[in-house]
């Protein structure tokens, strides 16, 4: 049961993180499918940064560094996307999509260029980043993401900021005749989705494993981080709950063969597909009442009122 | 009379021309930044090979080692048309099927249980393969149509599921009949008992290119392309799918029934996909690997750079296939010594990005053909 | 003398792709004045306002206030300058609370946090002041069209502005809502804040306004004080020619029942309640039937329950004695039902499809322009050349136009010619002159009265209450989903017609 609660929180903060990205992104009017590429910047960047990093530093420098360099990877990143669905108004999807098949050669071609064996494996030490708390092992990603979690609440709900970010993802040109820079606030919204995005793509790769393997990208976490923003109603809390309902599937099947659940003689496959089969059924039933921001998706033309 | 309307056809087929034209510059715009991106990681990684170990063999793609890379460009193209069909066609009918690899994923598993299991002639794997694929196109469609739930989404769930699924049946704990323990992958199609006729036939062509996988599936696909060209072009329905594709509720109003188009175009999207699964496992180009449970075939995603270089074109498709599986062949003959393999996927990553912008390029480049001097929408403007 | 005006756009030019659509146009507003920029569709008076808001740079041309020239980068400088504005499509936040709606772009906020205290004090004070009920607390989405229109007003006092710019304010208002507006601005006026006041709407000029500048074509034509001029001198600046606004029509000659409905109701797509609400009425062979009302009162719905692009949930419509409550779309248009619709680049056209493709529309499948699934291109060309010659369509490259890069009037002339030329018992036409200029709108209303006088059923949608005086042989008004009266247009006034519109008159069920 412990091990339930450990995967639980560990896989949901994942989700959540990345969910919170998205939702940023959205409210500002930009539909963000490229956080599964984005992740998975983020995790080779912060990959790369702790390999790279002298093992003698004091460990919280190493976490706060590596995880900096996730952020920032992954805001970079981010600015392609923000480039071309801003700028030059190119469909949002499949400049996500773009973006996700790039992310994974780039880190591929990053991670070989960096190891040693010059395969696509990088080593590392997850012990800065592992703390126990009455033999419950946690990773720091989770209060983390717990403090960000309230963060984004704040920002979204009582700042100037917040209520300017959800005009431009409602109504831009509304926005834009009161004077707000849609621009501006978009990039903003898909900024602030890349240092999410990036920051869960390290919390989803580094905490529970030593190595990892970038030729396998991470396996879908961000397509269902987007089912776990739709599911959450594009709302901070809401997304905290979905996050962790879907997680405790993804748990189930890390624990499945050591506990009684090894008697229903179910392999790793059918636990994997689970979150994605209870997304769907939940958006077919949700989804007549979509609260999704209503400009998401358009690209905004300051000429075109 | 006659010459008149003779005149009044070419005047038409010119606009078309001239838009095609502008297409093929914009997609070729789209190459050449691709590959001088692509260059300069090169140069990055290791300058001094960067030329001639790096950027040349990616440029000769298969004729590096001819005949046998040619042989490897064709058959990998054939899956990439059908792919690349796949995602054209949806788009027509302003759908983006992202779900091509879900859909290529159950083509797979029809056309191996029909080879392997059943021993079933390739032709009727095929039809299978396309059945299956067509069916797992038509649950985005259904959601679409009926739920209003975003096709994308839909695809990209339906896409993992059917990994899981497929992998789980195959497997099936290890004891899957159509599990190869020794390989960790499916029998091979060439080497098991009974294999006369389950794979599509070569004509020779295996030979001719010293390989053991090329076979007539280039030409079927392009058959197909064709197929899908008429289709589109020609007849009511294609005048129908693209009605509901450029304006849904003027094609409501119209009395096309909007949803019964958007499933069957999903469906015909689904199928084209999974048929290309057939051509790629029934040539035994290799074979299908269940215990891979995080990444999806890439022929479904490179389906979508397929698509986007050729603007949806049916007929383009067929050879932008051609170029993708060039520079991919050509990747895989870099040297690891040197450079790693997936420069390929980077280029041509970087191509689709440049894609989704494309109809930028588009806009500029017409300008600069008509000189600037064209007339839209203006006339509209609320004064 | 210069200090007079506290606002001076002086020789602007602003062009677009193809067209100027502000060409050397100078406009000065007098402190303290109501001034209305006056000109018809497309004369663009739009793009002079957003110039001057700063959503548009001009090529050429000053602008002054208090005879300083200024730079009006974008829409807070506007502000900063104290120009506000009250576009006509509302610029609202939907699901944003009023509140929240006015503070937007100058939130009173502590290191960024939000102050909505002292914002709702304000807030509530203007609204006492000018008399402008609202509720801080409401949603946009659930508040009423007029009750939007005060936010937007607020909006402007909220910021203070002296310069307050109303862009066709009056088009989503019942008639006495105007006036009421019209004593809100004549408040204003005391204040001493300026107003520009945009309009085609001559009436309300000559009520409210004490200049007018007219524009036509892009073009500067003149400024005038109202109180020595006529409503047929503006209407002749705005035109350019004497305007026969008056359609002549002979007596209608209703003949047999065409269209009966009967308690049709139709749920809304948006909310819970029903759009439509037990509607019945009859439009016979060789007459016209209007369906008025306030923009958002169930007539959009009702013809979309009419042609079977909603469902009726409740009632029965009956089609030259048929009943097609249940229909298909394509059985309804192969009955004979024609359908001029309301927004024409929503339903009516498929903007990237050529001109012929858009021609036939609801035809490509009969057997006259398909063979076995294969369509005929030629029969298809050979088709929409006549309809082109006949109706007097003008397009850049003829049938093989791009529907998207044709003129409005000229795509609504395209939409018009292919549903007549189906020959239709009956003409369902949607506001079938919404934005276009004075020529078209006179060619429109030709053509439905000579459907008419061939004997077809029409049905006519409009909010222009003109519109509906005179062309109407019947006028249905409908409010909040109900229709709440029957005139005959010789016998009622605009004013009686606005206090049903409004819902402070119905009459009796069953008459």
């Amino acid at each position: 049961m412990l091990l339930l609660i450990k995967y639980t929180l560990l896989y949901g903060i994942v989700l959540m993180l990345v969910a919170l990205g998205g939702m940023f992104s959205e409210h500002s009017g930009i539909i963000n499918i490229a956080l599964e590429g984005i992740m998975v910047i983020g995790g080779v960047a912060g990959v790369l940064a702790l390999t790279l990093l002298p093992a003698t530093m004091p460990a919280w420098l190493i976490v706060v560094i590596s995880i900096l360099a996730a952020a920032l990877a992954g805001m970079v990143y981010s600015l392609l996307l923000a480039f071309a669905s801003i700028n030059l108004k190119a469909d949002q999807t499949i400049g996500g999509t773009a973006l996700n098949l790039l992310a994974t050669a780039v880190a591929v071609v990053l991670a070989k260029y960096f190891s040693e064996s010059g395969s696509a494996k990088l080593n590392y030490s997850n012990r800065p980043f592992l703390f126990s708390i009455g033999g419950l092992e946690m990773s720091v990603f989770v209060p983390l993401g717990l403090i960000l979690l309230v963060v984004s609440y704040v920002v979204m709900y009582k700042t100037r900021f917040g209520l300017r970010l959800r005009a431009c993802g409602e109504h831009p040109q509304a926005a834009d005749s009161v004077g707000i820079n849609v621009y501006k606030m978009r990039y903003a919204g898909v900024l602030i989705s890349g240092a999410l995005g990036a920051i869960g793509g390290m919390a989803y790769i580094v905490p529970p494993v030593q190595t990892w393997n970038f030729e396998v990208g991470v396996a879908g976490a961000g397509f269902l981080a987007l089912a776990v923003m739709i599911f959450g109603q594009w709302k901070p809390f809401h997304i905290f709950g979905a996050a962790m309902f879907f997680a405790v599937f993804k748990s189930l099947a890390n624990i499945a063969d050591s506990t009684f659940l090894a008697n229903l003689g179910w392999s790793s496959n059918i636990y994997n597909m689970m979150p994605f089969i209870a997304s769907m059924i939940i958006l077919a039933f949700t989804s007549k009442n979509s609260m999704a921001p209503k400009a998401e998706g358009i690209p905004y033309d300051k000429g075109s009122r | 009379m006659s010459g008149f309307m003779d005149k009044k056809k070419m005047l038409s087929r010119d606009g078309k021309g001239r838009s095609a034209f502008v297409s093929v510059l914009a997609a070729l715009l789209c190459i050449l930044i691709g590959l001088a991106c692509g260059y300069l990681v090169l140069l990055a990684i290791n300058a001094e090979h960067a030329w001639t170990d790096g950027f040349v063999r990616i440029l000769m793609g298969g004729f590096y080692d001819a005949p046998y890379g040619v042989g490897r460009t064709l058959a990998n193209a054939a899956p990439l048309v059908m792919t690349g069909l796949s995602v054209a066609f949806a788009f027509k009918t302003g759908l983006f099927n992202i779900g091509a690899a879900g859909q290529y994923t159950l083509g797979a598993y029809g056309a191996l249980y029909c080879a392997i299991i059943l021993h079933l002639p390739w032709y009727v794997s095929l039809i299978v393969s396309a059945v299956l694929g067509g069916l797992w196109g038509a649950i985005p469609g259904l959601f679409k149509a009926y739920l209003n739930i975003n096709e994308v989404i839909t695809s990209i769930m339906f896409n993992w599921i059917a990994l899981y699924l497929v992998n789980e049946v195959i497997y099936a704990g290890g004891t899957g009949p159509m599990y190869d323990a020794r390989n960790t992958r499916t029998l091979n199609l060439r080497r098991m008992e009974g294999a006369e006729g389950v794979t599509i036939p070569d004509f020779g062509l295996n030979d001719m290119f010293q390989t053991n996988s090329t076979t007539i599936a280039i030409f079927l696909a392009i058959v197909v392309a064709i197929v899908i060209w008429v289709i589109l072009d020609k007849t009511t329905f294609g005048y129908e799918l693209k009605a509901v594709g450029l304006n849904k509720n003027a094609a409501r109003y119209a009395g096309i029934n909007e949803k019964k188009n958007l499933v069957l175009s999903m469906v015909i999207a689904g199928a084209l996909a999974g048929f290309g699964a057939g051509l790629y496992y029934l040539s035994g180009v290799s074979e299908w690997n269940p215990l891979n449970s995080t990444t999806l075939p890439a022929m479904g995603f490179n389906g979508i750079s397929v698509a986007l270089l050729a603007s949806s074109n049916p007929i383009g498709t067929i050879f932008s296939a051609l170029f993708i599986s060039h520079i991919t062949v050509g990747g895989s003959f870099l040297s690891t010594r040197y450079y790693p393999t997936e420069i390929a996927d980077l280029i041509s990553g970087i191509i689709i990005y440049l894609c989704a912008f494309s109809m930028l390029f588009r806009g500029r480049i017409a300008k600069l053909l008509s000189g600037g001097k064209r007339a839209d929408k203006s006339g509209e403007k609320e004064g | 003398m210069a200090e007079d005006y506290v606002i001076e756009m002086l020789h602007i030019t602003k062009e677009f792709p193809g067209i100027k659509a502000n060409d050397d146009i100078t406009l000065q507003l007098r402190k303290g004045e109501v001034h209305a920029l006056l000109g018809e569709n497309g004369a663009g008076k739009s793009t002079l306002m957003s110039v001057l808001f700063g959503l548009y740079q001009p090529e050429q041309g000053t602008i002054r206030k208090n005879g300083k020239e200024v730079q009006i980068r974008n829409p807070n400088d506007a502000n900063a300058l104290g120009i506000g504005m009250v576009h006509q499509h509302f610029k609202l936040v939907e699901c944003f609370t009023v509140l929240d709606n006015i503070i937007l772009g100058v939130e009173p906020n502590k290191l960024g946090f939000l102050q909505k205290a002292e914002a709702r004090k304000k807030v509530m004070a203007l609204s006492e002041k000018y008399g402008l009920r609202v509720d801080p607390d409401a949603l946009v989405s659930d508040i009423s069209v007029g009750m939007q229109q005060r936010v937007e007003i607020l909006k402007m006092l909220y910021r203070d502005n002296e310069i307050l710019i109303f862009d066709e304010p009056t088009a989503v208002l019942t008639p006495q809502e105007i006036d009421e507006l019209m004593e809100i601005m004549r408040g204003f006026k005391k204040e001493g804040k300026s107003i520009l006041f945009i309009t085609h709407k001559l009436n309300e000029i000559m009520a409210v306004a004490d200049r007018c500048t007219v524009l036509r074509k892009g073009k500067y034509v003149g400024v005038v004080d109202i109180a020595n001029t006529t409503q047929e001198e503006l209407s002749r600046m705005m035109v350019g020619r004497d305007v026969q606004l008056q359609v002549e029509k002979a007596p209608a000659k209703p003949g047999e029942v065409i269209l009966d409905v009967q308690h049709v109701t139709v749920p809304s797509s948006t909310h819970k309640k029903n759009a439509v609400k037990d509607v019945s009425f009859q439009v016979r062979a060789g007459e016209i039937v209007c369906l008025a009302g306030i923009e958002g009162n169930g007539q959009t719905e009702f013809v979309y329950g009419l042609t079977g692009l909603e469902k009726v949930s409740d009632g029965k419509i009956t089609f030259c004695g048929q009943d097609i409550t249940h229909a298909s779309i394509r059985q309804r248009s192969k009955d004979g039902m024609s359908h001029i619709p309301e927004d024409r680049h929503k339903h009516g056209l498929v903007l990237d499809y050529t001109l012929e493709n858009n021609m036939v529309l609801q035809r490509y499948w009969q057997p006259e322009f398909q063979n076995h699934g294969f369509i005929r291109k030629d029969k298809v060309r050979e088709y929409s050349d006549r309809l082109i010659e006949q109706y007097d369509v003008r397009s850049g490259q003829g049938s093989a136009t791009i529907a998207r890069s044709m003129s409005g009037g000229n795509q609504q002339k395209a939409i018009i010619a292919r549903e007549i030329d189906r020959d239709p018992k009956l003409l369902v036409a949607v506001q079938p002159t919404r934005g276009l200029d004075v020529g078209a709108i006179e060619y429109i209303h030709r053509q439905i009265v000579a459907q008419r006088d061939a004997g077809k059923a029409v049905l006519l949608v409009s909010l222009e209450l003109d519109e509906v005086m005179n062309l109407s042989d019947r006028i249905l008004v409908m409010y909040e989903g109900e229709v709440v009266g029957e005139f005959d247009p010789k016998t009622t006034t605009v004013q009686e017609l606005g206090l049903y519109m409004a819902g402070a008159r119905k009459q009796g069920k069953g008459e």
